[in-house]
């Protein structure tokens, strides 16, 4: 029946008289709340001297409320891959094996070979100076390779995500780069080798305002 | 009779420009009469002069008064359109229909939604923040503990980076001002400044960047500079009052007052301070912008200075000749609008439009223009300057700089581009319709 929807206490008052019982009753902070109760306290009643000398928040500035947690627990939660390659987990894989796992969960919505479906094409693409609306692609477009890993291990295949193991996600990473002849046909991607693959259009970029660059 | 006035006073109202554009003060001054009088816009079907009669619902009781209160049945065409609405695996669109709304607040259910693989459907009581990285201490956040914290509430606008966009094609697309801009809404939102949760968990000086991540199923991820993070970031739980939608990311979003809007990540359940920008998905690849040599604009962050007229516009038509109010909606990712300027002919001759009280910083500034229509085609159009100094520029000079399409754009809902704030402009012909147009 409880759930957290707001600070404050909350009932459902039964007639007028119960409303100023209640009022007493519920200063305090902190506490579940009865869902799908009307507000009906003012909350303008609550002094922050009643609130202070309920012992239950700090200064206004600094409630700390926060559960502090070490970076191992938050490892499971913690999939960022930046482009120095911090974040890259442990394993690998070669493009051959990536072939393999992307004709089963990608070519489905990619096309085989990653020519495209429903889904982009993960192969090719025109010159920027094509248009504006040039599509934007692995081969013409992505500055880093740790992106491509990165993505496809957050979202990828689109209707089950964060199902791939690592060593299958280095494959199909692998894979799409030797398809778009960035990486060669035997190159084995892993923590090392990824951040060093440069992408063709790695120098293709211009922040639109430099000053709020930090 | 205050505030009223005859047929014969109102043609003789100052004209500030050409083709029928008053004198922003015959607005300001002429009261509710006047405006009610002004306002006529029509969708398809105009009703006709009808007998003062006692209406049906007018002698019975009426309905019963519902839980949580919906629209009129009679409002039931004010609604999103949507480009995607089974659900296929590709991104949802539901955009905004400012030709149908006034103001500046946008109600939570019109709200435009972009929604990359659909809205995760999460239990409050579950959800967490963490924020770690290149903290002090890294702590993790519940939806309790957050309303615990003193809250600030502020208007503020979000629109996607892709808004407006197909105004970058090379020929005027013919689509309603909903497909054109309807990707962009203003909200009261109440939530804890992101500074005060950083406060808590300290930020190591190495720290130049925030990585934000939702609890959605591609788990999107944007990186902010830490500057935005601390200046007016905040960690919004409501939207004009109430829980934020689901499609604008229940229980909790990051809010980047006037920066573009997937920056703005929804379900927000991880912060992450790092030294770099992680180089994410969308921020490497979606929302950047080529331009005409072949290099392309990232990290856009600012929705700069733009206004569009929301009435009239491509959806609405004019019943007939004689007095409208010209209304349209001006903001800026910089701070406030200074200025609107209003022109009949194309930009030849301008009006100052009145801006509505309170103007305020990233947020919609409703302009008006009082607006006698002789019945002869006139062409439309705003420009909007903001208290930086800012202009909006004109189409002409924001395609020498950033281009437009080799071939002309003919999916109103595609992304030929991103942030084009140029003018809209709005040719009326002789039957009162209404299309887009250059000039
Ligand atoms: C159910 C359909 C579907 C399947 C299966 C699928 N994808 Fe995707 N993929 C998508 C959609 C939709 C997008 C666009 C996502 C967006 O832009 O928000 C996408 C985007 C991508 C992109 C970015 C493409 C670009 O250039 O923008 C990559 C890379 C990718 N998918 C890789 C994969 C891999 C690898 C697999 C197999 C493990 C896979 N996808 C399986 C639907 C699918």
């Amino acid at each position: 029946m409880s759930t957290r929807e707001t600070a404050f206490t909350i009932h459902e008052p039964q007639s007028p008289r119960d409303t100023e019982a209640i009022k007493r009753k519920s200063l305090c902070f902190g506490v579940s709340v009865a869902r799908g109760s009307a507000i009906v306290l003012a909350l303008a009643t609550l002094t922050s001297s009643v609130a202070l000398a309920q012992g239950q928040i700090g200064t206004p500035a600094a409630p700390n409320l926060g559960t502090p947690a070490s970076e191992a627990e938050i490892a499971a939660w913690d999939i960022s891959i930046l482009p120095d390659g911090t974040g890259l987990p442990p394993g690998s894989g070669t493009p051959e094996q990536g072939g393999k796992i992307f004709a089963t969960k990608c070519a489905l919505c990619h096309g085989p070979e990653a020519k495209g479906g429903t889904a982009a094409a993960l192969i090719g693409g025109r010159p920027l100076t094509d248009g504006i609306d040039t599509p934007k692609t692995i081969a013409n477009f992505w500055p880093y390779a740790t992106t491509l890993f990165d993505f496809t291990r957050r979202a990828m295949p689109w209707q089950a995500p964060r199902t791939l193991t690592n060593e299958e996600v280095y494959a199909l990473t692998a894979y799409l780069l030797s398809l778009n002849k960035i990486i060669g046909p035997s190159d084995v991607m892993n923590a090392q080798t990824l951040p060093n693959v440069r992408m063709p259009n790695r120098d293709g970029f211009i922040p639109r305002f430099p000053e709020r660059m930090p | 009779m205050p505030g009223h006035r005859s047929t014969r006073e109102l043609q003789n109202l100052e004209v500030a420009a050409a083709n029928g554009l008053l004198h922003r003060r015959a607005f300001l001054t002429s009261g509710a009469a006047f405006a009610a009088a002004v306002t006529g816009y029509t969708l398809a079907d105009t009703v006709g002069a009808q007998e003062l009669t006692d209406a049906p619902w007018s002698r019975k009781q009426g309905t019963l008064v519902q839980g949580y209160g919906a629209p009129s049945s009679y409002e039931k065409h004010v609604a999103r359109t949507l480009s995607n609405p089974k659900g296929e695996p590709r991104t949802q669109h539901g955009r905004t229909p400012h030709h149908l709304l006034h103001g500046t607040i946008t109600p939570n259910a019109l709200h435009f939604v972009i929604s990359h693989s659909g809205d995760p459907d999460i239990d409050p009581a579950q959800h967490k923040l963490a924020i770690h990285g290149l903290v002090r201490r890294p702590l993790v956040f519940t939806l309790d503990t957050l309303a615990r914290y003193p809250m600030v509430s502020r208007m503020a606008f979000v629109e996607c980076g892709g808004n407006s966009a197909p105004l970058f094609s090379n020929e005027p697309l013919q689509a309603s001002i909903q497909a054109i801009h309807g990707l962009i809404s203003c909200s009261e939102w109440t939530g804890v400044m992101l500074s005060t949760l950083l406060e808590e968990t300290g930020i190591d000086p190495k720290a130049k960047w925030v990585v934000a991540e939702g609890a959605d199923s591609l788990a999107l991820s944007r990186s902010v500079p830490i500057a935005k993070a601390l200046d007016d970031a905040m960690v919004a739980l409501y939207q004009n009052g109430e829980r934020i939608m689901p499609g604008n990311g229940y229980p909790m979003r990051l809010l980047l007052p006037g920066w573009e809007g997937n920056m703005n990540v929804k379900y927000l359940r991880r912060l992450k301070l790092v030294d770099q920008p992680a180089m994410t998905y969308y921020e490497a690849r979606t929302y950047t912008a080529i331009l005409p040599g072949g290099k392309a604009y990232q990290f856009y962050f600012v929705q700069e200075v733009k206004s569009f007229i929301t009435h009239p516009s491509p959806g609405l038509r004019l019943s007939g000749p004689g007095f409208y109010e010209i209304s349209g909606i001006a903001y800026s990712g910089n701070g406030r609008i200074a200025k609107v300027m209003v022109s009949a002919d194309g930009g030849r001759t301008w009006a100052q439009a009145a801006l509505q009280e309170p103007v305020l910083p990233k947020a919609f500034t409703r302009f008006r223009v009082p607006w006698r229509w002789d019945g002869g085609p006139v062409v439309l159009q705003s420009r909007a300057w903001d208290e930086g100094g800012n202009a909006q520029p004109t189409r002409a000079e924001l395609v020498a700089r950033r281009g437009q399409t080799p071939k002309p754009v003919t999916n109103p809902l595609a992304f030929p581009g991103t942030h084009y704030n140029g003018p809209s402009s709005w040719a009326v012909d002789k039957a009162g319709e209404v299309r887009n147009v250059y000039a």
